[in-house]
């Protein structure tokens, strides 16, 4: 458990079906995006994957790490998304010093799931 | 948070210790090895960074940084996790090989009170020696196996020697030799270099984070990090080296951890050590 980096697997997986399910009657684009919103927010918090909260606090996650500011009002700071997708891919570019990892640079996330994962970021 | 106080003047100071340290090996003027005052800067960055701390407590890692923890430590004492470990560390070394000779005798003062002087460089060997690898080059010079250097015997005695070496301060020395210095600085390198799939160095979360939650756990500071070694920690259920810790924190990044006692990591504690000179031992340490 408390191991930082080890893999441990989402209970997020059986929710981000639940919301599938859930807005299933609804227009299609609606439900592109919050499948999207569910895989960004599961992608996030898994620990093989974004692992995010071992750095940030973020809404709907515990146990979170402090290295990092907490996640909040993201939308209203970072109305371009191209920022997000930024930050995410390579925040050493704007911060040679950061301690937060490329996601992008060094393959942890995909193109796809990086957008996922800024998808998520917009919601909060 | 973190940010807004990394922000000033400490990032200046990271700034500078990321290009005095992080610099490539190229022999360079600027770059002349110059240990002593590495160790000033060193210590002076965390002094700096966290003024609160009393210079003797950086020995006590994590619990260094947090008031809560550091009452939850104090109270543990009182019944402390390696207690079995410093009674089987005393009878291992006591305890005659095959040839009739003990661990004891294969150091000075019969091994006690000595931890401060480890790791040191051997001009006969021309290599750093750790008191790990110290222990194991006794046992096969005498016709014995070696220990496992990650727990077990190998904790047990190098607890033991910590123990009865408790506030004797490291006094880990550079001696006028190019094959030590180059070593010192192999150390170094070693750990400001980024490394593994998450880009960390042991400097990203020692250096620049110490104090912060990573998760659950708080981070140690660099400095007087391996002056507890070594430790009984819950999450292991027993006792670790610093090999231990090390392959560990390897791992933590998803990096691939050296062999334990490989010559970067003796390089890497022999430089580790060195800046926290001046600390006292306060081995073995217990960990949540
Ligand atoms: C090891 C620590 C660490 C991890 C893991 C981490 N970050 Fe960060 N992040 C930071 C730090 C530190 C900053 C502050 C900016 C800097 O250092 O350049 C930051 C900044 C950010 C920012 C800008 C926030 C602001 O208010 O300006 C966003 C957005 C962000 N991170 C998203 C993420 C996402 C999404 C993940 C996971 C996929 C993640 N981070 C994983 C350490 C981390
Ligand atoms: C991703 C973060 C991270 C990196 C990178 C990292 N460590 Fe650690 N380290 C930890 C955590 C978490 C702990 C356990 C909490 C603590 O004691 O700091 C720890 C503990 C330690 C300890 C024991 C400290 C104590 O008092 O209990 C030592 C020694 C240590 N690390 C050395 C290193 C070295 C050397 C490297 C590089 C090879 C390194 N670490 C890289 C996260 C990291």
């Amino acid at each position: 458990m408390r191991m930082v980096f080890l893999t441990g697997q989402s209970r997020l997986r059986t929710m981000a079906c639940l919301v599938l399910l859930g807005v299933a009657s609804v227009p299609a684009l609606a439900q592109a995006q919050s499948a999207n919103v569910a895989e960004g927010q599961k992608l996030a918090f898994d620990r093989s994957k974004g692992n995010c909260l071992t750095c940030h606090d973020i809404k709907g996650g515990n146990l979170a790490g402090t290295i990092g500011p907490a996640l909040v009002d993201i939308k209203s700071k970072y109305p371009d998304r191209k920022e997000l997708v930024a930050i995410v891919s390579d925040e050493t570019k704007r911060n040679p010093t950061t301690v937060m990892p490329p996601f992008g640079r060094n393959h942890i996330l995909t193109e796809q799931e990086i957008n996922a994962v800024v998808d998520f970021l917009q919601t909060l | 948070m973190t940010m807004r106080r990394l922000s000033g003047v400490a990032l200046a100071g990271l700034a500078i210790a990321v290009t005095l340290f992080a610099a490539p090996p190229a022999a360079t003027a600027a770059d002349t090895p110059n240990p002593p005052a590495d160790l000033k800067a060193f210590q002076k960055y965390f002094k700096d960074k966290f003024p609160k701390v009393k210079f003797e407590d950086f020995v006590n890692g994590p619990y260094s940084m947090d008031e809560g923890l550091y009452k939850q430590w104090k109270e543990k004492e009182e019944f402390p996790p390696y207690e079995f470990a410093l009674d089987l560390g005393k009878e291992l070394m006591a305890k005659p090989f095959k040839n009739g000779k003990t661990l004891a005798d294969c150091f000075p003062n019969k091994g006690i009170g000595i931890r401060q002087d480890y790791p040191h460089f051997d001009a006969k060997q021309g290599k750093v020696i750790t008191l790990e690898l110290a222990v194991n080059q006794c046992r096969e010079a005498n016709g014995e196996e070696p220990y496992s250097y990650t727990k077990d015997e190998m904790a047990a005695v190098t607890a033991y020697m910590a123990f009865t070496s408790r506030g004797k301060v490291f006094d880990v020395k550079i001696p006028d030799d190019p094959r030590a210095l180059a070593a010192y600085e192999n150390g170094k390198r070693y750990f400001y270099t980024r490394r593994g799939q998450l880009n960390f160095s042991c400097a990203t979360c020692h250096v620049q984070s110490p104090g912060e939650r990573i998760r659950a756990e708080v981070l140690a500071p660099a400095l007087g990090i391996l002056n507890a070694m070594p430790i009984y920690r819950s999450e292991w259920s027993g006792m670790g080296t610093t090999s231990r810790r090390f392959t560990s924190c390897n791992s933590q990044v998803r990096g691939v951890p050296l062999k334990p006692q490989d010559e970067e990591y003796r390089d890497l504690e022999y430089y580790l050590s060195y800046v926290s000179n001046g600390l006292p031992i306060s081995g073995p340490g217990a960990r949540p």
